[in-house]
């Protein structure tokens, strides 16, 4: 029997594009799981602690709205540009409007003991582990 | 004033200083994003600078180059390990040529949630004036 192959070369490319396409998902990745969506954040490690931050500049305080819950972190908000309605506009580049963003860390959080810091439009999340995800010594009879 | 909260708001990055107007100064060099709008008495821009305080933020204006410099605190990264990240932080700068027919004695600045303002009021002489046809 032969098999015909109408293009070997289209065949390949076709399966590395493929292979591709499946790898450049998050399925795969390491990537939180809203990822490319407003705000873009930074993600730390502070001994057992994860301290995410985001930019948020011209979002007010009251506008925000942050919740943990298990191991899932969402930000959420507006974020409004005010303009004169008298005024001409000759640049702009800032952007205005809502944004919802959730995140999955990779431990569970202890949502008792989040806090949140907001200065000079930079959100500041300090999300301490939960006590069942922190590594436990065990001693050895 | 208007202001449009509807749409959701697309995730971009900062946008760093190229080679071409490379610095001295050691660090990261941002350019904050800036809506400039002018009213009848005065030129308004609105530049967003997330991290920067307010004694951090350094205003210029010579020989009709506004200059705003603002610097961010990095001593706060010291104590952390990057975990995973999507934008990176340095200090931003950016220049504006401002017309002769500003006021330069009377410019003032306000900053609230790391968005500066700088408000530049124009020349008696350049105020608009509206000419009545008689």
């Amino acid at each position: 029997m032969v098999i015909r192959v109408r293009d070997p070369f289209a065949t390949l490319l076709g399966l590395q594009r493929s292979m591709e396409s499946v790898m450049g998902s998050d399925w795969f990745g390491s990537r939180t799981s809203g990822s490319g969506a407003f705000p873009l954040l930074n993600v730390f490690t502070d001994g057992d602690d994860f301290v995410v931050e985001a930019e948020l500049p011209g979002v007010k305080k009251e506008d925000l709205d942050v919740q943990v819950r298990g191991d899932t972190l969402r930000i959420q908000g507006k974020k409004a540009v005010a303009h004169d309605e008298s005024a001409s506009i000759h640049r702009r580049e800032r952007a205005a409007g809502q944004f919802d963003r959730t995140v999955t860390l990779p431990d569970e959080i202890d949502s008792a003991k989040v806090s949140a810091e907001y200065h000079d439009g930079v959100l500041t999340l300090r999300l301490p582990r939960a006590e069942s995800a922190k590594p436990r010594t065990v001693a050895i009879n | 004033m208007v202001s449009q909260v509807t749409q959701e708001v697309a995730p971009r990055g900062k946008r760093e200083l190229t080679q071409a107007d490379e610095r001295t100064e050691a660090g990261k060099f941002f350019s904050p994003y800036t809506d400039i709008q002018e009213t009848e008495r005065a030129v308004i821009v609105t530049m967003e600078m997330p991290g920067v305080g307010k004694d951090a933020i350094d205003i210029q204006l010579e020989k009709g180059v506004l200059t705003v410099k603002g610097a961010i605190d990095s001593t706060r990264y010291e104590s952390v390990r990057p975990l995973y990240t999507e934008y990176n932080v340095g200090n931003f700068v950016r220049t504006f040529t401002v017309s002769p027919k500003v006021d330069a004695s009377n410019i003032s600045a306000t900053v609230a949630d790391g968005v500066l303002t700088i408000e530049l009021p124009k020349a008696k002489e350049a105020l608009a004036r509206r000419i009545s046809v008689n």
